[in-house]
């Protein structure tokens, strides 16, 4: 293996190391806690998958939201009805992932813009179809759908929880659960982007013309991917129903897929080194901007004042510039004057 | 069927607001090649300075005159500032661009005005009373909202087609490098489609606002969706489209609102789910909307 | 003559690739000269650089004073540039084309109109055809009427007959001389056709690889026996 290389596999499984850390010590820090840091890894769950979606295929989807909304509203519903909430989680992976194919379909036909209409409109649709009457057999219309106390449910809701030996409580229990699930679905994601089907997500999103003559199946990739993405949206919308223990259709409201945009946006589309900063602005930026002003509005304006900036200045996001800081650092200690 | 021809004209009335949105959305699409999801949001906010405008004694039709100025203006401030960078740029970073000033519009409109309700206007740009036409009760307000929208569309029309500016602006977005070879201020150009499409977006939240008091930051959100409906079904270039699809839009959507418990339809809570339904049945069918250009692509 | 137009050791470059390496030119009042060379020789650039589409360094001059450097001021100057590829508007009409072309022109445009149509009789004929639905030829032709509708003082042609078969190509060029004769239009053309650019031209260059490699009376230049080998193909 060249020095090049054996440095970057290097900083990789160190930066992959001190996100462990990061993710072991993050509860214990009270800025962080267990409930914001839970919330933060069903962030980054969601943003994986949107990264297979917009930054690996070029399919932009304002629709993650959603699709977390039917991986939760799954898991609402079985818990309701007495099965166990770990179970719930695969189900709701898959029942989003369905959808999310049911949505490749039609997205094939839709380019750029019109599909990022189609997907917002999605969003924006989508508490309105959760509390519709004729689907309150489902998810019981405008009425939430309570877990909580639910004998299904981890701990109860409220109850500590024993895992491996260890007691702790159901907060922290189901952060360490939302964060082995991100990390395996992030392995998951690495190795399935670093093979043959990342490159074929690359072709399509580069140059649909060029894959096709090359022999890739632009419909397939293109419809697997959407699966993919709206599959890892099911699980992080399982998880946060889970965490809170109830459903409700302002839960995934049309803010929340514009969330998981822009923290894919600040990642960096088509990579994966950005996601976990990604997912920490994302969660943290609005409780940080109510530290400068608690004004009403004021986050708000921060929030969209450093995202117009983010687009100006970075658009690669932050992965890009940790590229070009590594490239920089690499190149200089590689190169001979 | 009085009642009938009443709706349709009411849902024409709304369906203005929703064209005139649209109408922006497109002039900025086609000028300058991004979606501008902070439309509404622009609408709402303008629409809050003509408040503040009467509140401090100005006459409503003075504050319409005005706000409309500003909105001009700023609409090109917003463009040469803010959105230029990004123009040529893949469309996810006008996305993201313009997804960040609808949030911060959303905020600053908070955090100047507060989050209360208000009454605007307090004086009325028309009368509430109704004309009786053979017996279909027409309210003068939606009359004068459809009057003043089709009187906007027609100005608009004569600009694009007739005069030397209009013909220019149409030449910026076509092909920019062949204007400037021909002594264009594109840059210029650019600037002016935004600030046309700021300027009717503010009459699109004035009407809003006295079509359905009270004011409210919220107001803009469902209509910009209709909107994006109406600009989309039309295809994104196409400004009589955009015009087309925003008063049919409104006039089923109102017509479903008002027919909906007689026919046990229970289609009025899912008004959003139906537009976005519109929206993927018309792309399904024509990729490029209704009135769209078929793009070829030649390999 | 006095000269018209003059290039100083101008340099141009795209990022970091330098395309020009200073190239120094004249085109005198009323004079047709010709750009010759291979691809890739810079010539485009050169045209681009003159009509500050591309950002050069070194010396510009019009009429002796010192060019302008963006686009919309260039034209404004007086200089009229067809580039590559024609530069029409293929959804907008003959018509609206031939309008734009006159966009500087405050009065005069009827005027104007019927100049032009006088050396394109069909323009008027088709006014209301879409400019994108006509031959190469014709679009060729078109992008040459828009350019004088502005009544320059100097036209600025690259490559006029590429993609175009040879009897349009030679109609087009007596087009050319006939305005460089009657009207006294000055003409700079690129052309990789060196037969009939050196035919149609006073003087001419060669550049090779960002520099002037050759210059001269045309006559001279297409009897050289570098030119021949290399441009004639005999």
């Amino acid at each position: 293996m060249s020095r090049l290389a054996a440095a970057r596999a290097l900083a990789a499984v160190l930066a992959f190391a001190a996100s462990v850390a990061f993710i072991l010590i993050a509860p214990h820090w009270d800025k962080v806690g267990d409930i914001k840091g839970a919330q933060m890894g069903t962030y980054f769950i969601a943003i994986v998958g949107l990264n297979i979606v917009t930054g690996y295929t070029g399919q932009i989807s304002l629709a993650q939201g959603a699709f977390m909304a039917v991986g939760g509203y799954t898991t609402a519903f079985l818990v309701a009805h007495g099965v166990r909430d770990l179970w719930t989680i695969p189900v709701a992976a898959l029942v989003a992932g369905v959808f999310g194919f049911l949505l490749g379909i039609p997205a094939l036909r839709l380019s750029g813009l019109y599909l990022a209409l189609v997907t917002f409109g999605l969003a924006v649709a989508m508490p309105d179809l959760i509390a519709w009457d004729k689907l309150s057999s489902l998810t019981q219309g405008g009425q939430s759908i309570q877990l909580f106390g639910s004998k299904h449910l981890l701990g109860q809701g409220f109850n500590d929880v024993t895992v491996l030996g260890h007691t702790m409580s159901f907060n922290r229990a189901v952060y360490y659960l939302t964060w082995t699930i991100a990390l395996v679905l992030f392995a998951l994601a690495w190795l399935l982007l670093r093979g043959a089907p990342g490159r074929a997500f690359r072709a399509v999103r580069d140059s649909e013309i060029a894959a096709a003559s090359s022999g890739v199946n632009i419909a397939g990739y293109k419809t697997v991917a959407f699966a993919i993405g709206a599959a890892y949206a099911g699980v992080a919308g399982s998880l946060l129903v889970i965490a809170v223990a109830f459903a409700d259709p302002q839960s995934f409201p049309a803010k929340l897929s514009l969330t998981i945009l822009v923290g894919a946006v600040i990642a960096g589309l088509g990579s994966m080194w950005g996601v976990l900063l990604g997912a920490a602005f994302v969660e943290f930026l609005p409780v940080a901007s109510v530290h400068i002003s608690k004004a009403q509005g004021v986050p708000d304006a921060i929030y969209g004042a450093a995202l117009i900036l983010l687009v100006l200045l970075l658009p690669a996001g932050i992965a890009g510039l940790l590229k070009r800081a590594a490239s920089a650092i690499t190149t200089s200690l590689y190169t001979r004057p | 069927m009085t009642e009938f021809l009443q709706q349709v004209v009411a849902g024409l009335a709304s369906g203005s607001i929703y064209a005139l949105l649209a109408l922006g959305i497109v002039i900025v699409y086609r000028s300058t090649g991004v979606v501008n999801f902070a439309q509404g949001e622009m609408a709402t906010f303008t629409t809050f300075i003509a408040w503040t405008l009467v509140d401090h004694g100005l006459s409503y039709w003075g504050a319409f005159g005005l706000t409309l100025v500003i909105a001009f203006v700023g609409g090109i401030a917003l463009e040469r500032v803010i959105v230029r960078p990004v123009e040529g740029r893949p469309p996810i970073n006008g996305v993201i661009l313009t997804i960040g000033l609808f949030i911060l519009l959303g905020g600053l409109s908070n955090w100047i005005w507060k989050a209360e309700v208000r009454s605007f206007p307090p004086s009325r740009p028309f009368p509430t009373s109704a004309w009786d036409l053979g017996g279909v009760a027409v309210s003068k307000q939606d009359a004068g909202i459809l009057a003043v929208t089709l009187l906007l569309m027609a100005l608009l029309w004569l600009l694009f087609r007739y005069t030397k500016l209009g013909l220019a602006l149409r030449a910026s977005a076509l092909n920019p490098v062949a204007s400037r070879l021909v002594g264009i201020r594109v840059g210029w150009m650019l600037g002016l489609g935004w600030g046309l499409a700021a300027a009717i977006g503010a009459v699109a939240g004035l009407f809003t606002a006295a079509a359905s008091p009270p004011l409210d930051p919220n107001m803009m959100r469902p209509v910009l969706i209709y909107a994006f409906a109406a600009a989309v079904v039309g295809g994104l270039e196409s400004p009589v489209g955009a015009v087309v699809g925003g008063l049919v839009i409104g006039v089923v959507l109102n017509l479903i609102s008002t027919y909906d418990t007689h026919l046990h339809l229970d289609l009025d809570p899912v008004r959003l789910p139906i537009a976005l339904a519109l929206i993927l049945i018309v792309l399904l069918a024509r990729p490029s909307g209704l009135f769209g250009r078929q793009v070829v692509r030649r390999v | 003559m006095a000269p018209l137009l003059e290039l100083d050791e101008v340099r141009a470059r795209y990022g970091p690739l330098e395309a020009l390496h200073g190239v120094t030119l004249t085109v005198a009042e009323g004079e047709a000269v010709a750009v010759l060379g291979g691809n890739g020789a810079g010539k485009t650039t050169m045209l681009r650089a003159i009509s500050g589409l591309v950002s050069a360094s070194g010396e510009i001059r019009l009429g002796g004073e010192r060019l302008a450097r963006a686009p919309e001021r260039v034209a404004r100057a007086g200089i009229a540039h067809v580039p590559e590829g024609r530069g029409i508007f293929a959804e907008l009409s003959v018509h609206e084309n031939l309008r734009l072309g006159a966009y500087l022109d405050r009065r005069g445009f009827s005027e104007s109109y019927e100049r032009v149509c006088g050396h394109f009789p069909w323009l008027d004929r088709r006014r209301a055809q879409q400019a994108g639905t006509l031959s190469g030829g014709e679009q060729q032709m078109l992008a040459i009427a828009r350019a004088l509708m502005s009544r320059p003082r100097l036209l600025l042609l690259d490559e006029p007959s590429l993609g175009l078969a040879p009897i349009v190509v030679r109609e087009i060029f007596r087009i050319l001389g006939d305005l460089n004769e009657q009207e006294g239009l000055a003409i700079l053309v690129v052309e990789q056709n060196a037969k009939l650019a050196l035919r149609s031209s006073s003087r001419a260059y060669v550049l090779e690889v960002g520099r002037v490699a050759l210059e001269g009376p045309s006559s001279e230049l297409a009897e050289d026996e570098s030119v021949r080998k290399s441009y004639l193909g005999y």
